[in-house]
């Protein structure tokens, strides 16, 4: 290290205290305040609050939603990210430009404009209640939201991965005789395999944990249209807090483990491809 | 296989592919050509088009007499050796090789062992049978390069592209792979077309090199005639390593500012550009009736010659002494052969005695 760059030993200190001390306050404290939260009376009444009956629905709700949403978005990211990066037409920037859109609008707003269009009021909603087709207040209006909040996530992670990877892999396959789908899967999903896997679990932690959006078209239906985040706001609005807080470390378990699968992830792709692949 | 370009046309509307205007090119089966040019004269885009990763707004191409119009890269069996070898990053060297027998329909597919007899004997060819397990990250830039010539011929084209296949190689390497690549061809019995911009390599490898210039062929033609015999003041200018000076035609008389003036038969009045080879410029002693300068530096060369830089009036010119000069000292020239384009392109080549003062 040079002098120029070398600041004094109290410096250092102060800064990486500093960085300690926020981190601690910012992302620790609130973490385990959860956990201690929903312990607070031991273990059991923790327990019991999450095998109550509405709870679990709203688990399996929860667990649905992110079992539609999530490959939808898979599929939907990916198409996304390989046409934009192995293919000119014209509404390119456009497209890209969308595909954050989700990222950009408030997820409140995002569940509003479902309501507008499909609600009761909303401008399809007499021609479904003719139909006796249910979509704001029920399943796929939460499915709906959910894959609108959480589209970003893969597309987000391919492109810039695919856009610097170019398209000579897949030139080259084409003059060795490769059709269209055999080079997409052979060369292009290959080479992104691990930033797929990242991003599709970036989507799923998300397409769990929403709630801005949910809370818009879920109507609050206990043990019908209730996702875990509802449920943990609707315990806690109700002064149960510890099965506010048991159900909120399930949350917060998952986002863990997510993290850590993704570190691993990362860990394992950051070694040379041979040792990797 | 014979392949035939006739006036190509393709416009991009944007500067990173240049386009083409109107190129025709004709390959007899077996013949090494190159396309040599300037960055942005349009090579790479004319080899894309003989890949089938792009195709002409006009124009014809047929490969061993069959138009192409119609028929996309995966059907033309074409093998394309990339400038940055595009090898796949994820499979090893063996698959990489394999990949052109893999993905063919199964009809056509060879059996298991038959694909890895094929690789094994690719690689062999290529000289790497060791790398197979390894993958592209894991070997160096010249093996990386066998493993991309290997892989193109897996699919036995019998035309063969290479996109600046030695530009990613060390000096030392480059000459012994061109050589080696160029009796591959003749062993295989492949046609080849190389696009380069490094005139060595073109004229080391070619049969003829066809030289571009701003989307068009300006000269195509053996290594010896392009220096010999350049069709335009470009190819004068790019191939070879010529001395440029400024003259004017007048009375059919070239007239060079400070180097005096000589015959001109056939150009017409006007500005006129003149090269001097180095090898055609003799720096001899200052004596009455030769331009006469000052050598600016001199070092020695090749056959106990030596190479001098001299400045007279404007002009710096190279060219060779017999005898040793040195830097400072005054000397003069003396010209073997010139070539001069007049103002409408007109080309005069003057020999021997031909170059005397006039």
């Amino acid at each position: 290290m040079s002098a120029a760059t070398d600041d004094p030993p109290w410096a250092r200190r102060l800064l990486i205290a500093l960085a300690c001390v926020l981190g601690v306050l910012i992302f620790l404290a609130p973490l385990a305040a959860i956990f201690v939260e929903a312990l607070r009376r031991g273990l059991e009444p923790a327990l019991e609050a999450i095998a109550e009956p509405d709870a679990l629905a709203a688990m399996r709700l929860t667990l649905l939603v992110a079992a539609i949403a999530v490959p939808v978005n898979t599929l939907g990211g990916l198409a996304a990210s390989w046409a934009i990066a192995k293919f000119d037409f014209p509404g390119r920037r456009l497209l890209v430009t969308l595909i954050e859109l989700p990222f950009s609008v408030s997820p409140v707003i995002s569940g509003l404009v479902y309501v507008l269009i499909f609600g009761a009021q909303g401008w399809f909603g007499e021609w479904l209640r003719d139909r006796d087709i249910q979509i704001i207040f029920a399943l796929p209006g939460l499915v709906l939201a959910t894959t609108f909040v959480t589209f970003p996530f893969v597309a987000r992670t391919l492109l810039p991965l695919m856009q610097e990877q170019g398209r000579e892999e897949e030139e080259a396959a084409a003059t060795l005789g490769a059709g269209g789908l055999q080079t997409f899967l052979r060369v292009t999903l290959p080479n992104v395999k691990w930033a797929l896997l990242g991003g599709v679990l970036l989507c799923n932690a998300r397409a769990m944990g929403e709630f801005g959006a949910v809370a818009v078209v879920s109507g609050h239906i206990r043990g019908q249209t209730n996702t875990m985040p509802l449920h943990v706001e609707i315990l806690y609005n109700e002064y149960m807090f510890v099965g506010a807080f048991a159900v909120a470390s399930l949350l917060a378990l998952l986002g863990l483990v997510t993290l850590g699968a993704k570190a691993v992830l990362e860990y394992w792709t950051s070694r040379p491809i041979g040792m990797g692949a | 296989m014979s392949v035939e370009i006739e006036g190509i046309t393709r416009d991009f509307g944007t500067a990173a592919n240049p386009a083409l205007r109107g190129v025709s090119l004709t390959m007899r089966q077996g013949e090494f050509i190159a396309l040599l040019g300037p960055s942005g004269s349009g090579k790479t885009t004319l080899l894309r088009i003989l890949a089938g990763l792009e195709f002409p707004d006009t124009g014809r191409v047929l490969i061993g007499g069959r138009d192409v119009a119609q028929v996309p890269a995966r059907a033309r069996n074409v093998g394309v050796v990339f400038q940055n070898y595009a090898l796949f990053r994820h499979m090893s060297v063996f698959e990489n090789v394999a990949f052109g027998l893999r993905v063919r329909p199964r009809a056509m597919r060879p059996a298991h062992a038959e694909i890895d007899r094929r690789v094994r004997e690719l690689l062999a060819l290529v000289q790497i049978p060791e790398l197979a397990p390894r993958y592209p990250d894991q070997i160096s830039g010249g093996q990386r390069q066998r493993v991309a010539l290997a892989r193109a011929l897996a699919i036995e084209p019998q035309l063969l592209l290479l996109d600046e296949p030695f530009g990613a190689l060390d000096a030392l390497v480059r000459k012994d792979v061109r050589r080696w690549v160029r009796g591959l061809h003749d062993r295989l019995g492949l046609t080849s077309l190389l696009v380069t911009h490094d005139q060595e390599e073109a004229m080391e490898m070619a049969d003829r090199v066809a030289v571009m210039d701003q989307g068009r062929i300006v000269q195509c033609d053996a290594p010896h005639l392009l220096l010999d015999a350049p069709a335009s003041a470009f190819v004068a200018r790019f191939v070879g390593d010529a001395n440029r000076l400024e003259g004017v035609v007048r009375g059919e008389r070239i007239i060079i500012d400070g180097l005096g003036a000589y015959g001109a038969a056939g150009l017409p009045d006007g500005d006129a550009e003149v090269f001097i080879r180095p090898g055609d410029v003799a720096v001899a002693p200052p004596r009455a009736g030769l331009s006469a300068g000052v050598a600016e530096w001199a070092r020695p060369a090749e056959h106990g010659r030596w190479k001098v830089l001299v400045a007279i009036a404007e002009h710096r010119l190279e060219g060779y002494a017999a005898h040793p000069v040195e830097r400072g000292a005054a000397c003069a020239v003396e010209f073997r052969a010139m070539t001069a384009f007049g103002a409408g392109g007109e080309r005069l080549s003057l020999h021997g005695r031909q170059v005397e003062q006039a």
